[in-house]
């Protein structure tokens, strides 16, 4: 019989052995299951939308697409063949044809087209109303939230009250983003009178992130070492003077990456926009045709999201109108990456400089 | 602001600092501080931390050019009482003097008009954790005077090189002034944070267990540093150590549950102590 070799150190199969292996791949699994549906999502737009962003001839990517404003699609019959055109196209080309059939003496020919709204020509506008957006709301929200985390933090005393405004900070988090768009429409849009515009959407968007960008920035500043404070103070530094070169500095690393969370949000919702900021359509870029400069923030823009919902809700659905949607969908996810990489590149740089 | 009582004897353009209004309590000095003035007179102070009293009529007489060390196990106040002395403990909420006074010179320190950042320009603290700023060398000395708006550079380096040499410094980072604070040793972090002091010209300096994180080394470094400093500064130590209180403290007060149990020169409480307590403690049969 050869008796199993045995040492001191030998594996023996147990309870806990067990559960560690099962806790691993449950964990594992849970991460991959993330991973795969987000690839798929990722995936879907990539392969539906690239095709409208990209070309197959030289630059390789659709300019009309991306630096254009949306017309309507029309697709007809045509000697025989099948032709897709946008609106002004389509109008200069019934001209050329009722032309050269009053050239021939006919009666002009009538062409039967079927219209596909905003499925031809391109989502610049869009694109400019977004990063508006994006810019406004942002730098309203880093001012206004930096402002509070660090009255809160660093001068309130702990007190109910403050607690109390903790929580209902964190509860604001919670509220849907369409109450948000009504409360907008209610404060800025009718009360202040300040219309569908820039502005309205700017503050409806930068009250929706405020709790993040608050909480965030809190814990940030408490990650700071209570050392930095004490020694800046111990040197005849008043709290602001502490507060701006020996605590800011070194938080802004962590407040930019909750902003970062805040840029994607702002960037994607669609209902806090949609009674407040976004137009349908609009044929004039915002600084285009404006009277005063002040003009430029009552002004109301397109916008990414809105132009999804707007195209995907018209019914029925088709290889046009997804063209779009998707389209649209891809170009979002990479201006708001484009975005996201620059804050990050940003806080690694501030991080290299303010390292403890 | 109007000229509080305290910025006004303070005020760093009067080179010799003087008592504008002596107080009625500081002729009484009794005769063993005849041998030096007292400079900081603690009187039956009370301390609360919330609805904790942390120190119970502490009355101690801190005298002018020399070092007094606070001793005694821990938690028995002898950090917060040292953090009153430039009042680190009102960035605690929830603090507060239940009775009696801090005077520097003649000046009650918690009186309603003394400026706090006056009274810190004077009275500077090295803490136990050496913390320099995540600057350079050079930023972290004259961060104190950017705060003050210096802005000359001839004057800045100037006080650079001082503060260094004065922190016995100079030599080991003179060629490297522009490079982080961080990369310095422990022992050279925590004479860059007394440099960083220094620098501001207080009159007073509080160390808070600025050795409990060095080695040997690095401590007889910045205890040597110590005797030097006392020619030119008013210097109170709190220490966990009693070597080191013997070392380089001209008096020493033993603290023990919040209150000051015996404060004598420090040849006396090492050598002969009045109380049992203290004799128990420094002879190391507790704490």
């Amino acid at each position: 019989m050869s008796a199993p070799a045995t040492h001191l150190f030998q594996a023996k199969p147990s309870f806990a052995r067990t559960a560690e292996k099962g806790v691993f791949w449950l964990f594992r699994s849970a991460a991959y299951l993330v991973l795969l549906c987000g690839a798929l999502v990722f995936a879907d737009i990539v392969i539906k939308g690239a095709p409208a962003v990209f070309t197959t001839t030289f630059p390789f990517v659709n300019t009309v697409f991306l630096t254009e404003a949306p017309e309507s699609l029309y697709v007809f019959e045509h000697e025989g063949a099948k032709r897709e055109m946008g609106d002004r196209e389509f109008r200069a080309f019934r001209e050329q044809e009722a032309a050269k059939a009053a050239a021939q003496g006919r009666k002009a020919p009538e062409i039967k087209a079927t219209s596909f709204v905003y499925s031809a020509g391109g989502i610049f506008p869009c694109i400019v109303g977004t990063v508006l957006l994006v810019v406004g709301s942002m730098t309203i929200a880093l001012t206004l939230g930096v402002a509070s985390a660090i009255y809160l933090s660093e001068y309130a005393r702990q007190s109910p009250l403050v607690s109390f405004i903790r929580l209902a900070i964190l509860n604001l988090a919670g509220v849907p983003s369409i109450v948000f768009g009504l409360f907008g429409m209610g404060m800025f849009v009718i009360f202040l009178e300040w219309n569908v515009s820039l502005l309205a959407g700017w503050f409806t968007l930068a009250f929706m992130v405020l709790p993040v960008v608050i909480t965030a920035s809190e814990e940030s500043l408490k990650s700071v070492p209570k050392g930095f404070r004490e020694g800046s103070l111990a040197l005849g530094a008043t709290k602001w003077q502490t507060i701006r070169k020996a605590v800011l500095p070194y938080a802004l690393p962590g407040i930019l990456t909750s902003s970062i969370l805040g840029i994607a949000r702002v960037a994607g919702e669609t209902a806090p926009i949609m009674f407040t900021a976004a137009y349908v359509v609009r044929d004039k870029l915002p600084w285009e045709g404006l009277q005063h400069a002040g003009d430029f923030f009552f002004q109301g823009v397109m916008a990414l999201p809105y132009h999804i919902y707007v195209v995907s809700s018209k019914i029925p659905q088709n290889e046009y109108t997804e063209r779009v949607q998707y389209g649209t969908a891809f170009v979002f996810l990479f201006i708001v990456a484009l975005i996201a990489a620059t804050s990050i590149a940003l806080r690694n740089k501030l991080r290299g400089r303010y390292k403890w | 602001m109007s000229a509080p009582t305290f910025s006004a004897s303070m005020d760093p353009s009067t080179k010799s600092i003087r008592t504008t209004s002596p107080s009625p309590t500081a002729p009484e000095g009794k005769p063993s501080a005849a041998v030096a003035p007292t400079l900081i007179d603690i009187e039956n102070l009370d301390f609360h931390y919330g609805a904790t009293k942390a120190l119970h009529g502490i009355t101690l007489k801190v005298p002018d050019r020399q070092v007094t060390a606070f001793i005694g196990p821990s938690g028995c106040g002898k950090s917060t009482l040292l953090r009153c002395l430039n009042r680190m403990n009102d960035l605690i909420d929830g603090t507060r003097i239940g009775a009696g006074s801090i005077k520097i010179r003649g000046v009650d320190i918690y009186q309603r008009d003394v400026d706090v950042i006056e009274l810190r320009k004077r009275v500077g603290m090295v803490f136990q954790k050496s913390n320099p700023f995540p600057k350079s060398i050079y930023e972290n000395i004259t961060y104190g005077l950017r705060l003050q708006g210096i802005k000359d550079k001839g004057r800045l380096d100037e006080v650079v090189e001082k503060s260094l040499r004065g922190a016995a410094l100079w030599d080991e980072v003179k060629d490297r002034l522009h490079a982080s604070g961080l990369g310095l040793s422990g022992g050279q972090q925590q004479r860059l944070c007394i440099a960083r002091t220094i620098a501001v010209e207080p009159e007073i300096i509080l160390m808070d267990e600025p050795c409990s994180a060095l080695d040997p080394i690095a401590t007889a470094k910045v205890e040597e540093l110590i005797h030097e400093l006392k020619l030119k500064y008013t210097i109170v130590i709190v220490t966990h150590n009693m070597q080191q209180a013997a070392r380089c403290s001209d008096k020493t007060a033993f603290f023990y549950l919040g209150k000051l149990v015996e404060f004598a020169p420090t040849r006396t409480i090492f050598m002969n102590p009045e109380n049992p307590q203290t004799e128990a403690y420094v002879s190391g049969r507790f704490g």
